[in-house]
């Protein structure tokens, strides 16, 4: 049957997996129930271990699910060394359920997925030769693409029930007192992997670093770890985020960047006490370096930075622009190193952060978001998930999440190469359009026609013409032209749940 | 033509002919005048490529208000006169001659374009032209380039070949330029067309360029020739009116529309007589306040 944003959802996929269709981008107020761990009580005498093999043998058995954070990201070391010995030992049936999946786990994934040890997955996203082998069938089951937020809505209802959680940190105690702000191999804050901690019926510590007890702070405490396992190295420091962050030369993006504060600022938003998310994308960074100055020429102040922080944000942190930076994770070495120094940089957990089955998350209270965007429809729906081949090659992240706020800026050039990227359908609908509120490209922007008040506020600024999105649409296929439809087989490939569990959409196996 | 002598051309973004990604987005920084570069910018392997390229872009991409420009490979090349024919053919405003020094050039030009307006059905005077002096030489025949043809819409200085020409470099403060870049002045206000000032390539000394721009404003430059998109908007920064002078100047078109109510011929203003340069000169700060968003529909002055 066909949700509500026109997607035709296969009716056996819905009734196998028990899935309603999406319908709305209000949560509403339902009653939740949350599920807790069983655990085996201990005085914690016996948690060290010194071999990662002897407890993935005592922990793991087939048919589990397992799951990893992604914080290490590019230099994870942790994913690869459990993988290996997972498959060594030909477990089977496993679903794997990380916060992400970077392409430093893409070969051994595709290597379990073809040995039959992982035969289910749920992760924000996949890129590179994973999500290529999954677009191609590799999987038996669909993946199951979920937001930071959804995935904690899942973890504590229930729907993703983690058996074993395998946690790499860069320092912990030998109880299971451990941060992720602290060590050779800190990454700031441990905002996903907490989830995890919390509710995973077994929880490894894996760390290269053990600390004089007890360890503080403390993110993950020693009530929930079951092992703290000694390695040599965790990750690669090196490749853990992006280096110093370079403010974007492009011309075009620092455009985009420019047009984005543009809209902030005349919005009625930008007033003293406002909250704002900027994410990692091209010309995020050049949106807060522009936002900055527009803080201090008007004398206005923000009261929360929410989401993955970068160090132009801890900038305005420590310059007094931002009063808190609500930490969810850390894209960048300044961001990471700073947070056990700066006490307004708060640890926040995916719940805190984003989840809609909680007594309140602060995407609830966000003011301003600036995502991006594979592709948008003219209906505003967003596509962050699958390439113009039909491809899977993207994550959710917090998009859903955070496109909840009072006003979601959506930045993207009008056609990448010779892609368009504002298009009459989007391959694959991840975002609702109705929580999409302005489009900024680099020829001007489109307003949300539902947005009567910012047609009104944003129309008349100067330098920043106002299309429709149909127009957009227009221009970006006058440059590039229409591209052949494309094929996919009748298979279904991976399922893209909303934030509240139902489904936006699914991707189904590409035709070659 | 009268239009095309009075537009604003405070920047003339120099676009590589010969890359397309650079080219499809030549139009979203609002350069008063783009210029796609046949020229140096293009190794000899990719003349023709470069040349059909810029064709189709002109042909197809919008390029907004901008005033498209094209220079042309040199008289003394084999691509000179295909240039031309691509170009008028793709009906370019304005076609662009590198290394002019004398009136011939200019006149030999124009014949080919009248040519190939012929040829192509195209209404012979619609191409203007333009002529960038890169010699000692040229300079020293800036006037007679500059009244070479009803097509000229401005002369250019090259500094790059002209400070190699005058046996030095060139200099932070700029001197080595100064009689060159005030003869060609002289010689675009002579002839009632407008003066372009040189690039400035370092795009680490943003102090640098601020200095140059500003200074080539002072002297009177309609503008300025730029290899980065990132500094149109610092030209027009430089070029930005004053509140005090939006203002004065709304004061004088007032006063016109004034005169022109009482069928009055003496314009004045707070008892004043206003003269002819006063209107000129508010009417181009009104056009330049306009440009630059300072200014709403109905020209009243927009606090920031």
């Amino acid at each position: 049957m066909k949700n509500n944003v026109n997607r035709e959802i296969p009716d056996e996929i819905l009734k196998e997996k028990n899935y309603e269709v999406y319908t709305t981008d209000n949560f509403g107020t339902p009653l939740i129930q949350k599920v807790a761990p069983k655990l085996r009580a201990t005085t914690g005498e016996e948690k060290v271990v010194d071999s990662l093999e002897d407890v993935v043998l005592k922990t793991v058995e087939d048919g589990m699910t397992v799951s990893f954070h992604h914080h290490f990201r590019e230099g994870d070391y942790v994913f690869n060394k459990v993988m290996r010995i997972i498959i060594d030992h030909g477990f089977k049936n496993l679903t794997l359920a990380p916060s992400s999946l970077t392409n430093v786990m893409n070969d051994i994934v595709v290597e379990a997925i073809e040995k039959g040890v992982v035969t289910n997955i749920t992760s924000s996203g996949m890129r590179g030769s994973l999500g290529d082998a999954v677009s191609h069938g590799a999987l038996k089951n669909p993946v199951i693409f979920r937001s930071h937020g959804n995935r904690a809505r899942a973890i504590e209802t229930g729907a993703i029930k983690i058996d074993v959680a395998f946690l790499g940190v860069p320092n912990s105690d030998a109880m299971g007192n451990a941060n992720g702000m602290d060590g050779a191999t800190a990454f700031g804050s441990l905002g996903y992997a907490l989830m995890d901690a919390q509710y995973a019926q077994t929880v490894v510590l894996v760390t290269d670093n053990i600390k004089p007890y007890p360890n503080t702070p403390a993110s993950i405490k020693q009530t929930q770890v079951d092992y703290v396992v000694k390695v040599d190295a965790v990750g690669n420091p090196d490749k853990i985020g992006s280096g110093a962050t370079r403010f974007t030369k492009d011309p075009k993006e620092l455009k985009i960047a420019k047009t984005v504060n543009e809209v902030i600022t005349h919005s009625e938003y930008f007033k003293d006490g406002f909250s704002f998310q900027t994410g990692s994308g091209g010309a995020a960074l050049a949106v807060t370096r522009f936002l900055r100055q527009s803080m201090i020429d008007n004398q206005i102040k923000a009261s929360f930075a929410l989401g993955g922080i970068t160090k132009p944000t801890i900038d305005l942190l420590e310059e007094g622009l931002v009063d808190k930076v609500m930490d969810v994770q850390d894209f960048d070495k300044g961001a990471a190193e700073s947070m056990h120094q700066n006490k307004s940089q708060q640890e926040i957990d995916a719940s805190w952060y984003a989840d809609p089955a909680n007594k309140g998350a602060m995407v609830d209270a966000l003011d301003v978001v600036i995502l991006s965007a594979l592709e948008i429809d003219t209906k505003f729906n967003v596509n962050v998930m699958s390439g113009s081949d039909g491809v899977i090659r993207g994550a959710i992240g917090g998009h859903q999440d955070a496109a909840t706020a009072k006003l979601t800026i959506i930045s993207a050039p009008l056609v990448r190469g010779r892609i368009a990227t504002i298009v009459p359908d989007v391959t694959t609908a991840v975002t609702p359009g109705d929580s999409i509120d302005v489009l900024v490209t680099e020829v001007g922007i489109a307003i949300n026609p539902k947005r009567k008040d910012l047609l009104e506020s944003l129309s008349k600024v100067p330098g920043v013409p106002v299309y429709t999105i149909e127009e957009l649409q227009q221009m970006a296929q006058e440059k590039v032209g229409t591209p052949k439809p494309l094929e996919f087989n009748d298979r279904v490939v991976a399922l893209i749940e909303y934030r509240d569990g139902s489904l936006i959409d699914v991707i189904k196996e590409v035709k070659d | 033509m009268k239009d095309q002598k009075e537009r604003l051309r405070r920047t003339m973004m120099f676009v590589p002919g010969n890359n397309p990604a650079m080219v499809k987005d030549a139009g979203i920084f609002g350069a008063d005048s783009i210029m796609f570069d046949l020229e140096d910018a293009v190794s000899m392997s990719e003349k023709d490529a470069a040349r059909y390229l810029i064709y189709e872009a002109l042909k197809t991409i919008d390029y907004g208000n901008s005033e498209l420009v094209v220079r042309i490979n040199g008289l003394d090349t084999p691509y000179y006169k295909s240039d031309i024919k691509a170009m008028v053919k793709a009906g370019v405003d304005v076609i662009r001659l590198p290394k002019v020094e004398s009136a011939a050039m200019m006149e030999e030009l124009e014949k080919l374009v009248a040519q190939a307006e012929e040829e192509f059905g195209i209404e012979v005077g619609t191409t203007n032209l333009m002529a960038a002096i890169e010699s000692a030489k040229g300079v020293i025949n800036a006037y007679e380039i500059a009244i070479s043809s009803k097509r000229m819409i401005g002369i250019a200085l090259s500094a790059e070949d002209y400070t190699t020409d005058m046996k030095t470099h060139r200099y932070p403060d700029g001197q080595e330029l100064l009689y060159a870049r005030n003869v060609i002045l002289h010689a675009a206000r002579a002839a009632g067309i407008a003066a372009f000032d040189t690039v400035f390539t370092n795009m680490d000394d943003e102090e640098g360029f601020y200095r140059e721009t500003e200074l080539i404003h002072q002297l009177g430059f309609d503008g300025k020739s730029l290899v980065n998109p990132r500094q149109v908007e610092m030209v027009n920064k430089v070029y930005e009116p004053t509140k005090k002078e939006i203002l004065n100047a709304q004061g004088v078109i007032a006063a016109i529309a004034e005169a022109k109510r009482k069928g009055s011929g003496v314009i004045s203003m707070n008892g004043q007589m206003v003269d002819r340069p006063v209107v000129l000169r508010a009417e181009r700060v009104m056009r330049l306040a306009t440009a630059a968003n300072l200014v709403d529909e109905e020209g009243n002055y927009i606090e920031k």
